[in-house]
């Protein structure tokens, strides 16, 4: 099978690339564009760990082919931070702990932004419910919600 | 190494939270995992497994996939070097079968193609016959005497003559007179348990990238919680001289034990000796499952005797665990660690290694420990409802404490366990009230810890920042605790020390990231280090000054003159010694190399409340604390974080985890949707309480803190769940079905 040509935005950035037809976003992203903040923890959107957002959607990548972002808007952990200024949540993740081997952090942080954009004052139910879909093996997820709890607050008196 | 004779020392870094040396990497993307890496020319790899739960290989025809475009290299195990040791020649044959296919998914043959979608292609075109053979993988059914033979051959000299040859080793401990205490007992009672596989269920598959030139020298890239391990084990296997392969660890996603053996990195070493290319392998998630190791399941039998007022007067158990297709030594350590708890005049373990059709049996988390412990904790509880005891009060009264013999041999020194059930006996959670359906279980956890082999460099640079070098994978923010303890016992801010995690050539051996040894053993070496680079900073200001180098004392950062000389010289501190070192004697490093002992035994108590649904036989928890003894708590978020992810690995294990294999002996959950690891849905808050009680062996009184924490939960669920429904539960998972099974069988 011939490969596909894509044309798409990522980060805000124009990307080309060449996929193969069954190409996932997420291998697309890692492999065609280098852009590894993405991890595959599952391919079968389990796992969270690959999450982006494309068109304002939160999203598993690996379930999302590379030829559908043909023309779209796709946000990764690499596009969270401003310049060398970190998004409050980025920030408060480490400061607060919410993360020990770090691989489902991104899918995590991509998550919880767009738990954010929806709800500026989610429950911890609401957070604990919205993140349900994004596995860690590490922390117990305590310190992690606690973290977007107080991300929240920041950026609500922001 | 001794604790520092100074108790009441006043810390100015360590107990801090601070921010980790890792962390804007994480956050942003930037850390580079395992599967993370790229080369240039780089082929994929990829494994064929087998469909069969045991099966004789009758032929392998890899001709049609070798002929096919892009594909580059085929190896069967007949490309892999001939160890003569058994543990290595097994780690061979578990990466690519020998002649027999073991379990489903048996790595059976792996291609090299120039891209992923050739690499499948070959791999279905790989011919495999094979002719099935009978399976086992209950290890009940394992031990019975006309039960299918796994491998032939493989019991030690442990093992009773007339046992099923799928027992592989036996094992005894204990001491006292157990009939003699049964007799002064009140009321006895004889359970039996049973505990399913679990995987430690790491969220990153495992992932390596491998060269080997055609000068014999190799560059391996890959996630481990042991760089050197891989390095010893790919010697082996592949017939590597250990200096021709340097392995560097990348970032790791995760390993609980998991990550302390080789499962792909050999297979890809062998592709790219044949190939001339770098290859890179990455499992699935349902290659992770069906290949990598899971913890034993277990089948055990505990008969505990106790007085009307609760002292126990005799324990025994029984412990019975499967370790996949190949030997393992896991039922020793559950054997030594099933009443570590407690202090008894007659107490017996007995514990049988048994071979199944399942895979390899790998390290998770105090290996060994939960099982047993659950099925003791279990019995214990039940006897307090039996005989209206205060389960708390019952641990307390036959707890081990600084000077017990311990059921496994030693003598205890100072341990944490008494101080850590009065903790949870003041606790607010422990007198809360409770409501319809819901009951309280409690159960205390040990595990050993563990020192080891551990070398560490401390490097002084000229404008006083202070680099230090260590060989071990940081899984939970060790590189912050480590700087942490350089900073601490230089007398500098913690953000002036760096700690990076080398590769295999690049600094002297180092044992594996387990059995919670990091904090303790390089933490140990880490500030020994410290102080050479002291004695020797102290010497650099004596020459300046011109008095002797033991008229000098390091004091906040600084080196001072002391004694007679005491106010002569004003203080030079760390960075104004490192400015002029070029002028007096040349650079400054401070090594320390141990085979660290004094690791401190560690205790935990679990306290949790659980609601059962009686319609659908969920459980919820509504409220969980941990409690343990740190000895000292360096970075008390992580060490709150250890305790809070190993209660919760234990949540799962406990409720929901487990292996399901068919009739036909083939795995029916490989994957996180049918495994269901517990979510943050599924998750009320845990409250940690740290406990320090130093330990004797380190410096700062440090107990590793990663393991004990998965122990306690499994009988914690269980009495709690039991209580709430009242029945008695004896299997692990509760799922909901099983759990609807018992409570409309009460």
């Amino acid at each position: 099978m011939k490969n596909t040509h894509v044309t798409t935005t990522v980060n805000g950035d124009a990307v080309e690339f060449i996929c193969e037809p069954d190409e996932t976003l997420l291998d697309a992203l890692r492999n065609r564009l280098g852009l590894t903040g993405a991890k595959e923890g599952c391919g079968t959107g389990d796992c969270g760990a690959c999450s982006v957002n494309l068109n304002g959607r939160l999203v598993c990548s690996c379930l999302v082919l590379a030829a559908e972002a043909e023309g779209a808007q796709v946000e990764t952990i690499e596009g969270m931070a401003d310049g060398e200024a970190l998004h409050p949540l980025q920030r408060i993740f480490i400061e607060k702990a919410a993360l020990q081997c770090g691989i489902c952090t991104p899918g995590i942080l991509v998550a919880a932004k767009a738990l954010l954009e929806k709800n500026p004052d989610p429950s911890e139910t609401e957070i604990r419910y919205w993140l349900a879909g994004n596995l860690c093996r590490c922390t117990g997820y305590d310190k992690i919600i606690k973290a977007v709890q107080a991300a929240a607050a920041e950026m609500r008196s922001a | 190494m001794a604790l520092d004779g100074n108790e009441k020392r006043e810390f100015k870094v360590i107990g801090q939270r601070v921010n980790r040396p890792d962390g804007i990497d994480k956050v942003t993307g930037k850390a580079l995992f395992g599967a993370d890496l790229t080369a240039p020319g780089m082929l994929t790899g990829r494994i064929l497994r087998s469909p069969h739960a045991h099966a004789r290989i009758v032929s392998i025809d890899t001709s049609a996939a070798l002929a096919m475009p892009g594909v580059k290299a085929v190896v069967t195990n007949a490309d892999l070097a001939e160890p003569q040791d058994d543990f290595f020649r097994d780690i061979k044959d578990n990466v690519l079968a020998r002649d027999k296919a073991l379990y489903d998914g048996h790595a059976v043959a792996a291609v090299a193609a120039t891209s992923r979608s050739a690499a499948r292609a070959a791999i279905r075109a790989i011919k495999v016959e094979y002719e099935q053979l009978p399976h086992v993988t209950d290890v009940d059914d394992a031990m019975k005497a006309d039960a299918p033979v796994v491998q032939a051959g493989r019991a030690d000299e442990s093992v009773p003559a007339g046992s099923s040859p799928n027992v592989t080793s036996h094992f005894e401990f204990g001491h006292g007179d157990l009939e003699a205490g049964f007799a002064k007992a009140d009321t006895i009672l004889e359970r039996s348990f049973k505990t399913a596989a679990t995987h430690q269920g790491y969220i990153e598959p495992h992932a390596c990238l491998a060269t080997l030139g055609h000068d014999g020298r190799g560059e391996l890239w890959c996630c481990t919680q042991g760089q050197y391990n891989v390095r010893t084990i790919c010697s082996q296997v592949c017939g590597i001289e250990a200096t021709q392969l340097r392995v560097t660890a990348s970032e790791i996603g995760g390993g609980f034990g998991g990550k302390t053996t080789c499962f792909i990195e050999p297979v890809a070493l062998a592709l790219a000796r044949k190939s001339g290319k770098p290859v890179k392998i990455v499992m699935s998630r349902e290659e992770v499952f069906r290949a990598s190791g899971p913890t034993v399941s277990s089948s055990s039998d505990v008969k505990i005797g106790m007085t009307k007022d609760g002292r126990i007067t005799a324990a025994q158990a029984k412990l019975r665990y499967q370790g996949g297709a190949f030997p393992c030594g896991t039922v020793e350590f559950g054997a030594q660690a099933a009443f570590a708890a407690y202090d008894l005049d007659a107490v017996q373990t007995l514990g049988w290694n048994v071979l199944t059709n399942r895979p390899k049996e790998v390290a998770y988390r105090a290996p060994g420990a939960p099982m047993a412990i659950y099925a003791v904790e279990s019995v214990v509880d039940e006897l307090c409802q039996e005989l209206g005891l205060d389960p708390l009060d019952v641990r307390l009264k036959n707890a081990a404490r600084k000077g017990t013999l311990a059921s496994y041999g030693p003598t205890f020194n100072d341990i944490g366990l008494v101080a850590t059930l009065e903790a949870a006996k003041a606790h607010p959670h422990y007198g809360a009230p409770l409501g319809e359906n819901q009951g309280r279980g409690l159960s205390c956890g040990f595990w050993f810890n563990f020192g080891g082999n551990t070398c560490v460099s401390l490097n002084i640079n000229h404008d006083g920042t202070v680099g230090v070098v260590e060989g071990n994978p940081d899984i939970g923010g060790s590189r912050a605790s480590i700087s942490m303890m350089a900073a601490e016992e230089l007398g500098i801010g913690y953000d002036k020390v760096r700690t990076v995690i080398t590769d295999t050539n690049s600094l002297g051996f180092n044992d594996v990231t387990d059995g919670s040894r990091v904090t303790f053993a390089v933490g140990l070496a880490t500030i020994e280090a410290a102080r050479a680079a002291i004695r020797e900073m102290c010497k650099r200001a004596a020459q300046i000054w011109g008095i002797d180098a033991e008229a000098v004392v390091w004091e906040d950062g600084a080196a001072k003159p002391s004694g007679p000389n005491a106010g002569d010289h004003p203080p030079m501190t760390l960075a104004e010694i490192a400015a002029v070192m070029d002028n007096t004697g040349g650079p400054i490093a401070g090594h320390h190399e141990v085979n660290a002992d004094g690791a401190g035994v560690s205790f935990g108590v679990h306290l949790v409340d659980t609601e059962v649904d009686t319609e659908t036989g969920a459980t919820k928890i509504l409220r969980y604390t941990v409690f343990q003894d740190a000895g000292k708590a360096i970075h008390p978020d992580y060490v709150e974080g250890q305790m809070q992810g190993g209660a919760v690995q234990g949540i799962g294990w406990a409720l929901n985890e487990e292996y399901i294999y068919g009739e036909d002996g083939r795995l029916q959950n490989a994957g996180f949707l049918d495994y269901r690891v517990p979510v943050a849905s599924d998750l009320p808050e845990i409250e940690t309480v740290i406990l320090e009680i130093p330990n004797p062996g380190h410096p700062y009184g440090v107990r590793g803190v990663g393991e004990t924490p998965i122990v306690p939960p499994l009988a914690a669920l269980s009495n709690a769940v039991s209580r709430a429904a009242n029945v008695r539960m004896h299997e692990l998972p509760m799922s909901p079905p099983r759990l609807l099974k018992a409570m409309s069988e009460r």
